[in-house]
């Protein structure tokens, strides 16, 4: 059974090369409906492998399948083969679970595209290098599909790259991914000089050796895979492509830029846990950066007037928790709360996109509200979105939320506050999500609020994808907010039903996840400390935090007591400022400095090279007029030769 | 018996002669023959040594050069006479296309 793992990525590899080659005749809505299906057999593929394992004893459920020998040069041996464990098994459980959730909302959302097959010959590529990024049995394997996943970002962030805001931002998010891959490059050539193998599991596994590594050594790798991670995961600094981001298609920021790929990166750093536990600076610094971004970019959702973007800066600020609680050694605790993230997260961006399709493309939300009325399934899931977002009891991301939190507080009390803040702030934007968009007054015939610093805040809306028949085209224009078709929902109603229970699979005192994950967190797994009464009284201060988040976002946006101006103000709108600062440093002395270099090339470099080729051209030319082509000349030439030997011949030799 | 020295005077003789035709001529079947008459010079030489040195090393390269002079008879008169044919009356400084 567990020989069935290669079929997990063999079989979205399958429906892009079909659709690659006979998308265009399957068309719309056949194109779609066949993607769904090679994602949703890969979901069957990975529950056949789940069994396998479950059948197997807790130590032995480690099980590679060695497809074919990749690259053997010397010492350095490296296959192509998929390592099946808890941890990749989770993975690979949610991501394609939550991915076919997703095709089949993108078969509604994305009909009537110009160029509907191609959306989804890139969404297959894209589970296909998610999951050889998931199951791949060591860092090279793993890093292709790091790759793979970033090519297919670009690819549909800029999918209407006719708009040039999306061709911009697909650029955007793909140079700063670089500077992320980098780090993780050079962390695999570290972990090679240094381990002699890039094999995760097994006696010769890195994960294995990782205790025999040098504290230093070990503190260089970890930091640069954190690079990495911080790159595609989107933590600071290198953030700045996530907002953006937004531009590609809904369900393309559900899936790639909130569910799976963003959380790439935090499944490496569980992955190889057992290199950053030798290096405790290291954690350190993963859990500041995590804790930090997740504050950051909670302020920053709070003003955010895009219905996408405060959603994207939540994303943000989510990955900064999750990275937090790797910070702290809760890998479990980071890994529940993603599984967790992943169904909530994804449950609002499909409701945010169902929305943005029921007020006819509009994405400001100050042109929706009152939507509740006219979208009664949207409203109801998108409530429980918001309500297992901001940790309310019982919701899915109370128990992940609160179990980072009580991590957070065994190892370091400032953390701990800083994600409390968090979750405060977490609670009260999206409140002001949820009382904007659903309730309050209908604004959406308002077509001219606008503010002077419109052109920057708002990003362009989508192209029509229409969903409604030929024959409303008019309605669909004008008239009044309308729900979305049935396939829509069906995803966002699993969806809410899993981010209702998903707190399940670790519920505090059965702790079933951690238990299953135990075999590939050996080593580096920590056991909380936290006395009970401590636990259950934290989690009482973080419900009150959220409830009063929630109630403070209600007085402010439903109540209208204090002007929604006062609560934001133009630095959180902008952001901090930082795309600013960043066009203004890059514009100015960063382009004079390339200004300068440019110049040194043209003036310093070339002149040098071509200086030297001036002078032998010159040489050449004053010697050519020794070559006449008269014979005369060239046997005048070699009989005085032949002297000046016989003359030397003479006089020097002895006889 | 002549003295081995009048062979090796006339030997540089003819050398001499066939060295400054080379220089001097412009008719090229004329310069060709000069380099004939440098190469039988140098025969003349090697004949003379190999008499007075009892050693038949000498004659032996003689045979090496006179068939090297054969071949190169034949390569140096086909294209001679190929300049010839198309144009009559061509000096050996008409014929200089390789001036840099």
């Amino acid at each position: 059974m567990l020989s069935a793992v290669w079929l997990v990525p063999a079989l979205p590899l399958a429906g892009f090369l079909v659709l690659l080659l006979l998308g265009r005749r399957l068309g719309d809505p056949l194109a779609g409906w066949f993607a769904t299906l090679m994602v949703a057999a890969s979901f069957a593929a990975g529950i056949v492998t789940f069994a396998g394992l479950l059948a197997e004893d807790a130590e032995d459920r480690s099980f590679t399948f060695r497809l074919f020998e990749w690259i053997h040069v010397g010492g350095f041996e490296v296959d192509v083969s998929f390592l099946a464990d808890p941890l990749s098994v989770t993975m690979v459980l949610f991501v394609t679970g939550v991915g076919t959730l997703i095709h089949l909302y993108s078969i509604g959302y994305m009909h009537g595209d110009e160029r509907y097959p191609t959306f989804f010959v890139y969404l297959n590529l894209f589970a296909f290098s998610m999951l050889v990024l998931v199951l791949g049995d060591n860092l090279l394997l793993t890093f292709l599909g790091w790759e793979g996943v970033g090519v297919c970002s670009y690819l549909l962030i800029s999918f209407w790259f006719e708009r040039n805001t999306a061709a911009v931002a697909g650029k955007k998010a793909f140079i700063t991914n670089r500077v992320g891959d980098w780090g993780f490059m050079v962390a695999i050539f570290l972990t090679f000089f240094a381990l002699g193998s890039l094999t995760y599991a097994g006696e010769d596994g890195i994960l294995e050796r990782a205790g025999s590594l040098p504290e230093s050594t070990a503190l260089g790798i970890a930091l640069l895979l954190f690079v990495g991670a911080a790159g595609k995961s989107a933590q600071l600094p290198l953030y700045v492509w996530l907002p953006d981001a937004m531009e590609g298609p809904t369900p393309v920021s559900a899936l790639i830029h909130a569910a799976t790929m963003v959380t790439a990166g935090v499944y490496l750093m569980v992955r190889v846990s057992p290199i950053l536990e030798q290096a405790d600076t290291a954690l350190t610094v993963i859990g500041v950066i995590g804790a930090a971004t997740a504050l950051f970019a909670a302020t920053c959702a709070v003003a955010q007037r895009d219905i996408k973007r405060v959603l994207a800066y939540s994303t943000i600020s989510q990955l900064g928790y999750m990275f937090l609680a790797v910070g702290v050694g809760a890998y479990v605790a980071a890994i529940f709360h993603m599984v967790t993230h992943a169904f909530f997260k994804a449950l609002l961006f499909l409701g945010a996109g169902s929305v943005i399709h029921g007020v006819h493309e509009e994405q400001d939300m100050r042109r929706m509200g009152a939507l509740q009325k006219y979208m009664p399934v949207t409203a109801a899931t998108f409530i429980v979105g918001w309500l297992a977002i901001a940790g309310v009891i019982p919701f899915a991301g109370f128990w992940s939320k609160d179990e980072i939190l009580a991590s957070a507080w065994q190892d370091n009390k400032i953390l701990w506050a800083v994600g409390f803040v968090t979750a405060i702030l977490t609670a009260f934007y999206m409140s002001r999500q949820v009382y904007l968009v659903f309730y309050g007054e209908a604004r959406w015939h308002e077509r001219d609020i606008k503010s002077p610093d419109e052109a920057l805040a708002e990003p362009e809306h989508e192209p029509a994808a229409a969903t409604a028949a030929p024959g409303d085209e008019a309605e669909h224009h004008e008239g009044d907010p309308h729900e979305s078709p049935w396939i829509m929902l069906v995803p966002l109603v699993v969806l809410a039903c899993l981010s209702l229970v998903g707190g399940v699979i670790n519920l505090p005192w059965w702790l079933t996840l951690e238990h299953w994950l135990e075999p590939s967190l050996e080593g580096s797994l920590h056991e909380l400390e936290v006395a009970g009464w401590i636990q259950v009284t934290l989690a009482v201060v973080t419900l009150a935090g959220a409830i009063g988040g929630i109630l403070a976002a209600r007085a402010v946006y439903l109540r209208q007591r204090v002007p929604a101006e006062r609560v934001e103000p133009p630095v959180l709108q902008h952001a901090w400022y930082v795309d600013e600062g960043l066009s203004a440093v890059v514009d100015g002395p960063v382009e004079e400095v390339a200004d300068g270099a440019a110049a040194f090339d043209r003036r310093g470099i070339d002149g040098l090279v071509n200086g030297i080729a001036h002078v032998i051209q010159a040489g050449g030319s004053q010697l050519r007029v020794l070559q006449t082509g008269y014979v005369r000349n060239y046997a005048l030439g070699m009989a005085a030769g032949a002297v000046l030997l016989l003359a030397f011949f003479i006089t020097r030799a002895s006889f | 018996m002549v003295d081995d020295t009048w062979y090796l005077i006339l030997s540089a003789v003819l050398f001499t002669i066939g060295g400054m035709g080379v220089l001097v001529r412009r008719n090229p079947l004329v310069m060709f023959m000069c380099v004939e008459l440098m190469l039988n010079a140098v025969n003349l030489t090697f004949v003379t040594f190999s008499r007075a040195l009892d050693d038949v090393g000498g004659q032996v390269v003689v045979f090496f050069v006179l068939v090297v002079a054969a071949a190169e008879v034949v390569v140096g008169l086909g294209i001679i006479v190929s300049i010839l044919r198309r144009r009559p009356g061509a000096t050996a400084d008409d014929v200089s296309l390789l001036r840099g």
